[in-house]
């Protein structure tokens, strides 16, 4: 309350509060230096990730021992696959961009608990901090795979607990943040901004936020679980100590496929806010895509059988969860459609945004086709466990989430730092990226409809062109990564100073200073009319 | 911050109760799993399940929920005595909590080394021998019980706040919200052993 609308702008950057200097970032409660805070160590994680990710690349180049030896193989899929999902891909959304969007768009000064919110990034630290280390102590890596099934998991002598325990608190983290959304959703809106004036990004996260706090716990009490039969030989799921496996896989999907969601509505919110703008012209079919958000939420928690076909489940429950997961399609595509809709005949202006945004659409409907190969029990039996299963989960979540994530992150980045970065190297790192991307994972849909099994190290001759061309891939997608991010971190201090709105966006955010004050609003403004409104001449086409 | 309106001051309230909710039910997701888990084994070996709860002392166990649901009534009204502004008897009220759960607490203890007495305990020799579905019962009931029994242990530290929190007035007949989520907690702590009560003691 510092600035008053005639005195000059301090930007939550150069705030100071009660503690200065390096402590009022670690203790701050400010929501959107808590989501720079997030910003920053997802960065470093997933390049931790993408390095190991790259190593097994390497590894995969030719058939049998080429950089490394199976078990050391092992461990390296396992943790990539525990921090991309757990540490990255579940929480970079919400906690980056929600944190530091959500208030703004809906015209409040922070999120309702900001001390929670604080509390929530330190468990994330914690748990990412065990992720990484159960790759270097004691037993070595954890081999399980990110799946931990059982009875595995429940007798390999490598570092198991301590990845359970990343994964725990991990998900702890992720439910207080949920919780922290919902609360503020519901109670903290500007007066004027019913539900239905409220953005799609914020509404995708209420949809996110919900399953967050309704399938997180399955999965604490179900690693819980796991971990008491390894320590204290309770038996639940191991068939040794007289459990039963098939009902781990169970309750490990209940939680783990709504995840899938929790990873991709968010990402779906922010193109949903790029489209509009870069068209300059209201979302085509608001309440559709308010509906499909949730509707993917509901019936998203009854597909978790699909991952289970092959596991000896009943013929009956096979067929329930295939139509079920092929409902799930509906709404998808309904999204789909709505944003090529909002393009149709808008005045579009092709900038980095709008390219990964069209991107993420492409690459989406990629991942999406072939998720129903999957979905479909006849055809999943074939592909189960293969190359295909593991091109078509990177299709959607790194072709969907993470190129929504980059989208996100050159649509906001001015409003975020108050600079703007090159637009020329942006495009180069989006060619690299794109065109990394599909050589790295389309051969994998190949090879895996031809038989070749995921988790191997090792693999037939006949396989080899298929890897080589995907390692090619890997490297052209990482040097487009270090193009995008050296752009971005470069011109974060050095860019050209942004303007309060460079794209002409309607929506809250767009229509305070870049980068905000420390309060956001000067004034909690009044909403008196439905979001997405470029005035009246763009609306008479 | 003194200055604020008591129109504001409720409406922090209403969003503290209403996160305190949402937490409450991942709460009850949490325990819902084991309750899954419970369902499905019971389903399976039905009887050996009966064997299990036969072996329960269910006096023990009925002893409990008298404990507890006494509690519940005594932190909720220590929390109508802190609204009349009541501090000793808030005080009192909430020491009557704690010396409950510590019964609790107590009995539990003794059920429970009375079972290593007879070298019931997960990983023990005696409990291997055991039919296959009495293994998984004694493994449920040592799981939920013992997670129910942190969850008491965790109430019990936010009750001992709220002592220290009212001796020096953050808990006041102004401001009770940490006291009424507090009291939320453990009628949570509450309704889930009422719930593992007849599950595991009284469904023979």
């Amino acid at each position: 309350m510092s600035n008053s609308e005639t005195g000059t702008h301090v930007s939550y950057l150069e705030h100071e509060g009660k503690y200065k200097g390096l402590l009022g970032w670690l203790l701050t409660t400010d929501h959107k230096k808590i989501g720079l805070l997030y910003l920053y160590c997802i960065i470093v994680f997933f390049f931790v990730a993408a390095i190991l990710g790259i190593l097994m690349r390497v590894e995969l180049i030719a058939p049998g021992q080429t950089i490394m030896g199976a078990q050391t193989y092992n461990g390296m899929f396992t943790i990539h696959g525990i921090i991309m999902i757990f540490v990255i891909v579940i929480p970079a959304l919400p906690a980056i961009f929600g944190n530091f969007f959500l208030p703004i768009m809906i015209g409040a000064k922070d999120v309702a608990f900001p001390k929670l919110n604080l509390f929530s990034f330190y468990l994330f630290l914690i748990g990412a901090i065990f992720g990484v280390l159960s790759q270097f102590i004691g037993g070595g890596a954890p081999d399980t795979g990110w799946t931990f099934y059982v009875p595995y998991s429940s007798q390999s002598s490598t570092n198991v607990i301590y990845a359970l325990i990343a994964a725990f608190i991990l998900g702890f983290s992720s439910i207080l943040t949920g919780l922290n959304f919902i609360v503020t959703m519901h109670r903290m809106r500007a007066p004027g901004m019913g539900w239905f004036r409220m953005p799609l990004f914020p509404w995708s996260l209420y949809a996110t936020a919900w399953i967050q706090v309704l399938a997180t716990p399955i999965v604490g009490i179900t690693l819980l679980m796991v971990i008491a039969e390894r320590v204290l030989k309770i038996g639940f799921f191991d068939p040794a100590l007289g459990g039963d496996p098939v009902l781990f896989q169970h309750l490990f999907w209940i939680y783990s496929h709504p995840a899938v969601y929790i990873m991709i509505l968010p990402g779906m919110g922010i193109v949903t806010e790029i489209f509009p703008t870069f068209s300059q012209k209201p979302i085509f079919g608001y309440t559709a895509i308010l509906f499909s958000s949730l509707a993917i939420a509901f019936v998203g928690y009854f597909v978790w059988g699909h991952h289970m076909y092959t596991a000896g489940i009943s013929t009956g429950s096979r067929w329930f969860f295939s139509f079920l997961t092929f409902l799930v399609a509906v709404p998808s595509a309904i999204k789909v459609f709505n944003w090529v809709s909002t393009l149709y005949g808008g005045s579009i202006e092709m900038r980095p945004p709008l390219l990964y945004a069209i991107s993420f659409i492409f690459l989406f409907m990629i991942g999406g086709f072939t998720g129903l190969t999957l979905g479909s029990v006849a055809t999943d039996i074939q592909v189960h466990d293969t190359a295909f299963v593991v091109a078509h989960f990177h299709y959607i979540i790194f072709g969907g989430m993470g190129f929504a994530f980059f989208a996100g992150m050159h649509y906001w980045f001015p409003k975020i730092f108050g600079r703007m970065y090159n637009d020329k190297l942006a495009y180069i790192g989006w060619g690299f990226l794109f065109t990394g991307f599909n050589v790295l994972y389309f051969p994998q849909f190949i090879i895996g409809l031809q038989g070749m099994p995921r988790r191997y190290f090792d693999y037939l001759p006949q396989f080899q062109t298929g890897q080589v061309i995907s390692t090619i891939g890997g490297f052209i997608l990482f040097t487009g990564l270090i193009i995008m991010v050296g752009n971005l971190v470069y011109h974060a201090k050095r860019g050209a100073i942004a303007p309060a709105n460079p794209w002409k966006g309607v929506t809250l955010e767009w229509q305070i200073p870049s980068p905000p004050s420390h309060e956001n609003f000067d004034e909690i403004p009044e909403i008196n009319h439905a979001p997405y409104f470029f005035g009246n001449t763009s609306e008479n086409k | 911050m003194s200055t604020h309106s008591i129109h504001s001051e409720q409406i922090e309230s209403e969003t503290g109760k209403l996160g305190m909710w949402i937490f409450l039910l991942t709460e009850l997701f949490l325990f819902g799993g084991l309750f899954l888990v419970y369902a499905v084994f019971r389903a399976q070996y039905s009887e050996a399940f009966h064997a299990g709860a036969e072996e329960l002392n269910a006096f023990i166990g009925t002893l409990n929920t008298v404990f507890l649901l006494v509690s519940s009534m005594t932190v909720a009204m220590a929390i109508t005595a802190i609204q009349k502004d009541k501090k000793n008897l808030a005080i009192f009220l909430i020491l009557v909590t704690l010396i409950l759960a510590g019964l609790f607490m107590m009995n539990k203890y003794f059920e429970w080394s009375h079972k290593f007495e007879f070298k019931l305990y997960p990983g023990s020799e005696v409990l291997k021998n055991l039919p296959r579905g009495e293994l998984l019962f004694f493994g449920l009931y040592f799981m939920m019980t013992g997670l129910h029994a942190i969850h008491v242990l965790i109430g019990m530290t936010l009750l001992a706040i709220n002592i220290f929190k009212i001796k020096n007035g953050e808990v006041s007949s102004k401001h009770y919200l940490h006291l009424e989520n507090t009291g939320l907690y453990w009628h949570l702590v509450d309704l889930i052993w009422i719930f593992l009560f007849p599950l595991l003691y009284l469904i023979t």
